[in-house]
């Protein structure tokens, strides 16, 4: 990991499609901030919103007092999204020199399924046209080459890791804290195939 | 000492619980469900928690209770408490004995709602005091000062919260317990508590009285009601909520006035506030509920003219309003406009979905409701035709035949098992006395599936939890004279199909009740699994289901995602090629 990868991390927009494990995700952040001793606020997505359809959650940290529990558009420092087309329907949300994080799957919607709408190509750039730092990362392959297609968000978050100034071992705890027992080794393999995926992004 | 990150409704259950609450009474609605929740999963806890059928009956139990000298609590969504309106207006004239909070969660933003009132209106109204937290740490201890306030002026109390306080986590510190001193027992005075003409009158001025003992209590609450004069006070804001967090993100130097107490509103305060600054604003999210008051007071104040009345307000939203512009930063680019929007959708598997199909194949009218199957609507089944409120499809197809008659268009009422238990039976009973013919079908899934599969007295969830015993759909619709009764697997196209037209040719109101678990409940292995075979051509019959396991490949054949499909078998009654193969577990 090289310092100069790392960055202050407060303002974090978490994207996806209902289902995903969003909520789970926002709470280990939100966790790892506590950790840094700051205050810390998130906002969730329930009710009709998570059957299937887009969610977004934010979570801020401020060493003092965070207000709003909404990140502004223009004003987050890393979004980070699940799914490939979702982190540009959010990217409004990321500052020019903040940094976006997704997942490369694509997730049909259902007119793309039924062949209506095709899925949209050129997400990459586009992207770059907004945001110096984009990072695509293809966690279902990671996951699926550590034996279990489930850890796909922990390698997300192990990307993640990589960009702040907040020591892996915290971010360790908080999954690990989160996820049944006899998963935590996998879960620690995951965490650190993404640390490394972002790092050999961050390179190129 | 140690915080915890707690969710509004998290803190409001614990704040509750730090009251010493006895009895918690609500109907699931988001965004207030988890406050039920988080009390119901409490071990060891002597709280009576449940889920009543209805927010009416459940503002019913609670007044029972607080008659009864103990504390308790409703809890309901913006809506529910117009079905709890009822009780709610006349329990402001007996007043309580032991505190009474009712808890309504809004929804500005619709997130997850059919509307977006704003509840301080009932406040008013009602001539209830309503308190209004603005985060988690104030959800909880807002709850033992409501409870105290509803004792002293024998009255219910509102605690309002909106999606973004309910929804967001933030760090509390653990309160202290504050328990009623009131002594449990019911004391028999008519007067006071039988609601006949010849004693409400005398009990409506007593109200008038405790609303002008009220507002002196609103200027001295200074734990609820602050002055945070800034170092700027060439701009005074009066807010509160949500939107007081908004204020002290974007200018963290102005001077605020944050209500706490939403009603009534401290004039004297709002005086004294209004002469310490140069302009006076009113930032609140919804409808201009205290610009109206603080300007009938005589206060040159600005709002609604600068902030929206619809929708959530945001810091961006508070920026631009503050200075008069309505720039927003780092707009979209063009890419974004053409994204395929991404909507919910029937879950994989949904046993709603099949009875949707065949609604869609038959083009009927389909009276709809509120819940999961509200989905229905959406393309490609596109297979509701209207949607108001809990329990409004069957009386909303009783108007349609009482109408038009024989012009009438062939149609059904869509409803679910929690919904029909909410507030349908009413409208069968309607239907069957006032001869109407029309086919209502119960989509009985055994949960209020929506919000998290919460238990109701049709569902075998809470009678396995409590001895109770289950309210059974056919043996309940007979019993209110519905004679043609049909009941399904909505996993078998032809049975529901065959069910369907023959309650349209009934000349007599017919219900047909759709049975099978929800999807997200039902573990059972499949029997069968399912994949497309050779014969597939394309045709995308099976994609009219709208199932999200299904899609086109890049040669134009349908492809089943594996870690989707459920095997619940509906794409293989669909299609018309025998294309989707089918074979048991055990092969």
């Amino acid at each position: 990991m090289t310092a100069r990868d790392r960055m202050q991390v407060n303002d974090v927009v978490v994207v996806g499609v209902g289902g995903q494990g969003i909520l789970l995700a926002t709470d280990v952040i939100a966790n790892v901030f506590i950790a840094t001793g700051c205050d810390v606020k998130k906002s969730e997505v329930h009710g009709m919103a998570q059957r299937g359809g887009s969610v977004e959650s934010h979570v801020r940290r401020r060493h003092g007092c965070v207000h709003s529990p909404l990140v502004s558009p223009g004003c987050a420092d890393v979004l980070l999204s699940f799914e490939r087309m979702e982190a540009l329907r959010y990217a409004n949300y990321v500052h020019s020199d903040g940094v976006v994080l997704y997942n490369t799957q694509k997730i049909p919607t259902l007119a793309i399924a039924n062949g209506e709408v095709r899925y949209p190509s050129g997400i990459e750039q586009s992207l770059r046209k907004r945001c110096r730092t984009v990072l695509p990362v293809n966690a279902m392959d990671v996951a699926a080459d550590l034996g279990n297609p489930r850890v796909a968000n922990t390698v997300l978050l192990g990307a993640l890791s990589h960009l702040t100034d907040i020591p892996a071992e915290r971010w360790e705890e908080a999954i690990v804290d989160r996820v049944p027992r006899s998963a935590g080794e996998v879960n620690r393999r995951a965490f650190a195939a993404g640390a490394a995926v972002a790092k050999d992004l961050m390179a190129t | 000492m140690k915080y915890r990150l707690l969710t509004g409704n998290e803190a409001i259950a614990s704040g509750a619980h730090n009251s010493g609450v006895k009895v918690v009474v609500g109907y699931p609605g988001t965004p207030s469900t988890e406050i039920i929740e988080h009390i119901r999963a409490e071990r060891d806890s002597d709280i009576y928690a449940e889920w009543a059928p209805n927010e009416k009956v459940a503002l019913e139990v609670a007044v029972g209770a607080a008659l009864s000298g103990v504390r308790s609590m409703a809890a309901m969504k913006h809506v529910g408490v117009n079905v709890a309106a009822d009780p709610l207006m006349t329990a402001t004239y007996t007043g309580v004995r032991g505190g009474l909070v009712i808890v309504t969660a809004d929804d500005p933003g619709m997130h997850s709602s059919q509307n977006e009132q704003d509840n301080r209106n009932y406040a008013r109204f009602a001539r209830v005091p309503m308190l209004e937290p603005s985060d988690s740490q104030e959800c909880q201890d807002m709850m033992p000062q409501a409870f105290e306030i509803s004792e002293k002026f024998d009255t219910p109390v509102f605690l309002r919260s909106t999606t973004r306080v309910s929804h967001s986590k933030s760090l509390v510190h653990p309160g202290e317990s504050v328990p009623s001193d009131v002594a449990p027992g019911f004391d028999r005075n008519p007067q006071k508590l039988v609601m006949i003409p010849v004693h409400a009158r005398g009990r409506h001025p007593q109200v008038q009285r405790r609303l002008q003992e009220l507002r002196q209590f609103a200027e001295e609450a200074e734990d609820l009601n602050r002055i945070e004069w800034g170092s700027d006070q060439s701009v005074g804001i009066i807010t509160g909520g949500i939107a007081y967090q908004y204020v002290r993100e974007v200018c963290p130097e102005a001077a605020v006035l944050k209500l706490g107490l939403s009603y009534p509103l401290p004039l004297q305060m709002i005086g004294e506030f209004a002469a310490g600054v140069d302009e006076l604003y009113v930032v609140e999210e919804l409808d201009p509920f205290w610009e109206m008051e603080i300007r009938a007071a005589g206060f040159d104040v600005q709002g609604k003219e600068r902030f929206p009345v619809v929708g959530e307000l945001s810091p961006t939203l508070v920026r631009t309003g503050l200075q008069g512009t309505t720039d927003e930063p780092n707009s979209a680019p063009d890419s974004e406009e053409q994204l395929p929007v991404r909507p919910p959708i029937l879950c994989p598997g949904c046993p709603h979905r099949g009875v949707f199909a065949v609604l869609s194949e038959l083009g009927l009218v389909v009276k709809g409701d509120i819940g999961c199957y509200s989905l229905g609507v959406m393309p490609p089944l596109s297979a509701m035709d209207t949607l108001t409120c809990m329990g409004a499809s069957m009386g909303q197809a009783m108007g349609m035949e009482k109408a038009l008659g024989d012009r009438a268009p062939d149609s059904v009422a869509v409803i679910g098992d929690s919904t029909f238990m909410h507030s349908g039976m009413t409208a069968l009973a309607d239907i069957v006395y006032n001869n109407g013919h029309v086919t209502t079908i119960i989509l009985d899934n055994d949960a209020t599936a929506m919000t998290g599969h919460q238990a109701h007295p049709g569902s075998g969830l809470r009678a396995r939890e409590t001895g109770g015993r289950r309210v059974d759909f056919e043996q309940l619709v007979r019993g209110l004279g519905v004679q043609d009764v049909h009941r399904v697997d909505p996993y078998d196209l032809q049975q529901v199909k065959d069910a369907v037209q023959a309650a349209l040719e009934t000349d007599a109101a017919s219900v047909i009740i759709a049975e099978r678990p929800c999807v997200l409940l039902d573990r059972t292995p499949p029997e069968h699994h399912y994949s497309v075979g050779d014969d597939c051509t394309g045709c995308g019959l099976c994609l009219h289901l709208g199932c999200p396991a299904l899609s086109y490949t890049d040669g134009g054949t349908v492809r089943i995602d594996p870690v989707l499909c459920t095997h619940c078998g509906l794409c293989a009654q669909a299609c018309s090629f025998d294309a989707i193969e089918r074979r048991s577990e055990s092969q």
